[in-house]
């Protein structure tokens, strides 16, 4: 039985041929603009941390948007990466884009494990291996020696880029995490608008019926499932770089719980929702740490908000709403 | 002073009982589960927080009205099903003609919500329930020293499930349900009122979720969190057994919270993962679980 999310059912970047179309190049331009803008009127760290949690985000909608697959253990390979990031840096005395790179790398051979088990099951059990999955991950990050249990690791060096690029300063910080949001970001979107991106819709659609026109679709949605681990590492491996630590609140469960969210926020199936979702989840979580609201029963008003009145998501609205109207 | 594979038999007992024991809680949450899965289709995430609503309701029950431990576990379960019954009305009856993940991510978020509260009001410490009078003592048995309201745990949560499996399997009652999972349009036909069943059986579900949370009050402390690292444990053991039958889930319970016990006696650092890892065993020798069938 092929799962399917009822994810936007229309490109709101694209036209058949898979070529970009001007909405969506117009979208990039103003997001390009406004991010380039944005560390002169906004903290710097505020928005660094919106940056990190958008490329985790888009990371995880690419599996469930664009091949209908629910990973609810992301947060292993976010915080994996994390991990891996800050140890490297921290004690072997790396560069920090090489403890970026083996974070990374770390999360997609996790991922390269992980989806071989996970894709042996549809639907909701899939989202259930995964859970479970990185549930091991988080114990591991607990008991194992490195990673410094409770207190994770800290004061992590954040280097120079290549040797040169001080980034300590946190101009350079940030535009070294836009340069690597937008990769990610640019990395999902050729993806998608390519013939594997197809493919991966057609099983999102009906997978039964991609089998049967020949498509290995088990090979498709282990290759989406490393993709979108090594990105969601890239992500975490950023963001230990950037606030010099890794902890286990990014492999717990209600990390993957908080990215499922800012996709459904923002919209799942849509390029642009996620970043949309992540900004929102991040500045209401900011805004709710200095109230006396409790977090997480906010949190799961919106969830259940969300996923009664507005499964959509903001952008998969607007692109409903607005967009050209396609059979 | 004998010992059995080096370990001396009282560890080794004792471990083995600590096993039983979260087996009987393994076993009572995936049962409920497997029971809401085969009727709603939803797999609920809030299973979880309903068992921590369970021990809380127990708990304030005692500290504000001064009942005790056996009407707790009468009323608590109670309660608990009858929040389950109007988040089924409200709530999850919604989302029944859609993707079954969104019944999953809506109760994600009440367990979000549930457990945002109680941790808001009462903080991330246990609080302490005592041990009912009729139970204090243990019971000397020769080779180790059995409490006796951890016997009882044990023997509650058997009867639990027993007496679930028989009236699914052995009541009419039970065979109603079994069709309506099967084929609901069909028993609706035949004047059946579908729709009341999938409330009661939701209700059913979690009050064993909340029965579960009043048995473990006295043994762990009641605390907002005592459901949510162990609601990963039991999708853990769902998808071992697989949701194909509800002795499948009953045995896979008890068989997992044993190995557990066992893992701490011989390899305690592994004990925590043991059972993730056996899921991954199980993925990759028989995808559908041992009792299960590819729905």
């Amino acid at each position: 039985m092929a799962t399917e999310i009822h994810a936007v059912r229309r490109d709101t970047a694209a036209s058949a041929t898979g070529r970009p179309a001007m909405p969506g190049l117009l979208a990039l331009a103003v997001l390009l603009l406004v991010l380039i803008a944005a560390p002169y009127v906004l903290y710097p760290v505020f928005v660094m941390k919106v940056l990190c949690f958008a490329l985790f985000a888009c990371a995880f909608n690419l599996l469930i948007g664009f091949a209908g697959l629910l990973s609810f253990g992301h947060a292993a390979f976010f915080g994996g990466a994390a991990y891996i990031t800050a140890h490297t840096v921290k004690v072997w005395g790396l560069p920090p884009e090489l403890g970026i790179l083996l974070g990374t790398a770390f999360s997609a051979t996790l991922g390269l494990a992980f989806g071989a088990l996970a894709i042996r099951r549809q639907g909701i059990y899939f989202a259930m291996i995964t859970l479970a999955l990185s549930q091991m991950v988080f114990f591991m990050a607990l008991q194992l020696k490195f990673t410094g249990g409770e207190d994770g690791i800290q004061a992590v060096p954040r280097g120079h880029l290549f040797g040169v690029i001080d980034l300590s300063q946190s101009m350079s910080m940030y535009y070294t995490v836009l340069a690597v949001f937008l990769f990610g970001f640019v990395v999902i979107w050729r993806t998608v608008h390519s013939p594997f991106g197809q493919v991966l819709k057609a099983i999102r659609e009906n997978e039964p019926r991609a089998i049967s026109l020949g498509y290995r679709t088990d090979h498709y949605k282990l290759m989406a499932f490393v993709l979108s681990a090594a990105l969601a590492g890239l992500a975490g491996g950023t963001k230990a770089i950037v606030f010099q630590l890794a902890t286990l609140t990014d492999v717990q469960w209600q990390m993957s719980g908080a990215v499922v969210l800012m996709t459904l926020l923002g919209g799942i199936g849509t390029l642009f929702g996620p970043v949309v979702g992540a900004a929102l989840v991040v500045t209401l979580e900011n805004y709710l740490a200095a109230s006396n609201l409790p977090v997480p029963v906010v949190i799961g008003v919106i969830f259940v908000a969300c996923v009664l009145l507005f499964r959509r998501g903001i952008v998969g609205e607007i692109a409903a709403r607005f967009g050209e109207k396609r059979p | 002073m004998s010992t059995i594979f080096g370990i001396p038999p009282q560890a080794l007992f004792g471990q083995l009982l600590l096993g039983l024991i979260n087996g009987s809680f393994y076993a009572l949450l995936s049962l409920g589960l497997a029971v809401i899965f085969g009727m709603l289709n939803v797999i609920n995430f809030a299973h979880g927080a309903l068992y921590m609503l369970g021990a809380f309701v127990a708990w304030l029950l005692l500290t504000t009205a001064g009942v005790g431990y056996w009407w707790a576990l009468l009323l608590a379960p109670l309660v608990v099903g009858a929040f389950g019954v109007l988040l089924e009305k409200t709530l999850l009856s919604r989302l029944y003609k859609l993707d079954h993940l969104y019944g999953l991510l809506l109760t994600f978020g009440l367990a979000l919500i549930v457990e945002g509260i109680f941790r808001h009001f009462y903080g991330v410490s246990g609080q302490p329930y005592p041990i009912p009078d009729l139970l204090r003592g243990g019971q000397n048995l020769g080779f180790m020293f059995l409490p006796n309201y951890r016997g009882w745990v044990v023997v509650a949560s058997l009867v639990v499930c027993l007496a679930t499996w028989y009236a699914i399997e052995r009541t009419k009652l039970g065979a109603y349900l079994r069709a309506a999972t099967e084929n609901p349009v069909l028993v609706q036909a035949f004047g059946i009122n579908v729709p009341l069943m999938i409330t009661a059986t939701y209700g059913f579900g979690v009050a064993l979720a909340g029965l579960a949370g009043v048995l473990a009050a006295p043994i762990y402390q009641v605390s907002p969190l005592m459901g949510s690292n162990l609601i990963i444990v039991v999708f853990a053991v769902v998808v071992i057994g697989g949701m194909g039958s509800i002795l499948g889930a009953v045995l896979t319970g008890y068989g997992l919270g044993l190995l557990e016990g066992l893992t701490k006696v011989f390899y305690p650092e592994a004990s925590n993962i043991v059972v993730f890892v056996i899921m991954a065993v199980v993925l990759l020798i028989k995808p559908a679980g041992l009792f299960g069938r590819e729905r």
